[in-house]
């Protein structure tokens, strides 16, 4: 296999507690600290080991978002990967398009395997892996937590509810990486001098002939729901009369 | 008028209790006509059981022997011949929704509404995202299919003393042959199924070991409850990652709720808001699990949980 290619997604980081705005008209993003998606970091990580391993030659990051997402591809690039490409746009997207996006430079790329994470931790929708799979008309394979590869195919352990499910699939494919599939390296000092250098190609939707188009709306944002501070108990026997006072033993 | 097509997920010989939900959420719908479709090798069991849901108008069947197991590639292209003629197409977000409904939703050119937990207008729906910190509402073309998941735990079953009629529906597709199954490794099935189970114990990173998740395993056989986990407690092995609870794993509803050695990161807390009633267990009385707990007990788990085992024996 020769290229394969990583969605490297900006999000608010994991440790942020996002806040809605008192206005209802979104949440909180103003200087709050961003990183790359957790789960598009263990995608690069595998991409990373299967060119290690000589099974691949080329990692590709593809971000599509606000310029500020450089930030996350360089350390991206910083990781490993070869090179990168930013495909502008500030303005809310149809999930559909995103993948239009991809499926864009899946062609102009030639690319043989595709790496997502299973789901964005912001929007938290969980579906770009079969969406781009079905309009590029390719197998999926979604919450992967072991992959192995035989000649033109891939062997794909899958986090389903039940338990794990192993499939196979044909190359080209779409994988998404599930929390188990790898812990995702540090970057070194010296990488992320030598990731400035590596090359990190701008382009806009029109470029690559997507149009951007919103149809399903975001209307309102509210807080959660949330609950009653409960009671402290001290011991075993105040938790097991606490638990019969509600009828629950 | 609302006309809902509901997917029933399935392990082949019966019908997943999320369906029972999935209806709660159709009912929701204005004047919504609801039928479920059963795609497998041999539907009769499963499509006798969702015959039974009440609201259910009508059960279809779609036999092929390519529906063995449930490969997303081959049953979205039948799903999309089935859901012609529907304005809501419906699964749970199950790991199997969400491997087959977006395939279903980009075949037909449209979006999908990921985990709805309301349903405020045929086009507008509320779901959760940011791990919950924030509820959206979403609005999607009125002139559109709405293809969507359930968040299955803001919703109870519907009843089961119904009949409705089964009929085998013509879903003519070409599949593909290029995603193949090779196996499956079943879980821990002696204990009540996380998803459904009324009682839940769950362990985190304080157990230290697998033999330390023994004393949760214990406390869960006492109680009949099902076993429930951190991400950290996974990631660590003490316990089988079907187990785990949370943003990224499952969400889970059940009245009794008890995490021990569990800190309540909002990646997990997502998970469990839900529940009847939360009990903490836990040595820091600062820990954040506390600020959602009904009954909270600070203290030594090792200690804890074996005279709490006991206790309740
Ligand atoms: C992308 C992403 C997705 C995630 N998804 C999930 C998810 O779905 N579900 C999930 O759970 N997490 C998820 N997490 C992880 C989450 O952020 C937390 O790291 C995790 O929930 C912590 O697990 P824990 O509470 O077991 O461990 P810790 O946070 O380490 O807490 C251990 C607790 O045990 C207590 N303790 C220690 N010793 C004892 C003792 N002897 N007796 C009693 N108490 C004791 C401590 O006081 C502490 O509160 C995710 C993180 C990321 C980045
Ligand atoms: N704007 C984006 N830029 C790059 N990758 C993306 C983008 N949106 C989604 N992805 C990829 O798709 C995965 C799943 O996202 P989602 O379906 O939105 O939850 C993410 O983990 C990324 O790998």
């Amino acid at each position: 296999m020769e290229k394969i290619l990583v969605g490297l997604k900006r999000v608010v980081d994991y440790n942020v507690r996002v806040q809605v705005k008192k206005d209802g008209s979104g949440v909180e993003t103003d200087g709050v600290k961003m990183s790359i998606n957790p789960f598009d970091e263990i995608a690069l990580e595998e991409a990373l080991r299967i060119r290690e391993r000589g099974e691949a030659s080329e990692v590709i990051l593809l971000s599509i978002g606000t310029t500020e997402a450089q930030q996350q591809l360089r350390t991206g690039l910083a990781m490993g990967a070869d090179r990168a490409i930013l495909v502008n746009n500030s303005e809310p997207l149809d999930p559909l398009v995103v993948a239009q996006t991809f499926k864009a430079v899946i062609e102009r790329e030639n690319i043989d395997l595709v790496i997502l994470g299973k789901q964005a931790i912001d929007d938290d929708n969980s579906v770009m892996g079969p969406m781009l799979a079905a309009i590029w008309d390719r197998p999926q394979a979604t919450f992967a937590s072991e992959i192995a590869f035989d000649g033109g195919k891939a062997r794909v352990t899958r986090e389903i509810d039940s338990g794990l499910e192993t499939i196979e699939v044909d190359l080209p494919a779409v994988i998404t990486a599930d929390l188990r599939l790898n812990e995702p390296r540090y970057v070194k000092l010296p990488d992320i001098m030598k990731a400035k250098k590596k090359p990190l190609d701008e382009m806009s939707l029109a470029d690559l002939g997507v149009e951007a188009v919103q149809t399903v709306r975001e209307t309102a944002y509210a807080p959660p729901a949330a609950r009653q501070r409960g009671i402290m108990v001290e011991d075993v026997a105040g938790l097991v009369s606490a638990l019969k006072d509600r009828g629950l033993v | 008028m609302a006309k809902v097509l509901i997917i029933a997920e399935h392990d082949g010989s019966a019908l997943n209790p999320a369906i029972a939900k999935c209806v709660a959420c159709a009912k929701q719908i204005d004047g919504a006509e609801i039928d479920v479709v059963v795609l497998a090798a041999s539907a009769s069991g499963v499509a006798a059981e969702a015959a039974k849901l009440d609201g259910v108008r009508r059960v279809l069947t779609v036999e092929r022997p390519e529906n063995e197991h449930s490969l997303a590639a081959v049953l979205a292209p039948q799903v999309v011949a089935v859901a012609a003629g529907y304005t809501h197409v419906l699964a749970p977000s199950t790991t199997y929704g969400k491997d087959l409904m977006p395939r279903v939703a980009a075949l037909l050119g449209l979006n999908q509404v990921s985990d709805i937990m309301n349903v405020d207008g045929p086009h507008t729906f509320k779901r959760p995202i940011y791990a919950g910190s924030a509820v959206v509402t979403v609005e999607t073309p009125a002139d559109r299919t709405v293809v969507a998941t359930v968040r299955i735990a803001s919703y109870q079953s519907v009843g089961s003393t119904s009949a409705a009629p089964i009929e085998a529906a013509d879903a003519s597709a070409d599949l593909p042959s290029h995603t193949r199954f090779v196996e499956v490794k079943v879980g821990d099935t002696d204990r009540p199924d996380l998803q459904t189970a009324a009682r839940v114990v769950a362990g985190g990173r304080a157990l230290g070991s697998k033999e330390g998740f023994d004393l949760i395993f214990k406390l869960a056989d006492t109680l009949g409850a099902g076993v429930g986990s951190s991400r950290a407690a996974v990631d660590a092995g003490y316990v089988a990652p079907e187990t785990q609870v949370g943003q990224t794993g499952k969400i889970i509803a059940p009245d009794l709720y008890i995490g021990i050695g569990i800190s309540g990161a909002i990646q997990h807390m997502t998970g469990i808001k839900d529940a009847g009633t939360i009990v903490a267990i836990n040595k820091d009385a600062e820990a954040p699990i506390f600020e959602a707990a009904d009954i909270g007990l600070v203290g030594d788990l090792f200690q804890i949980v074996p005279e709490l085992t006991a206790a309740l024996s």
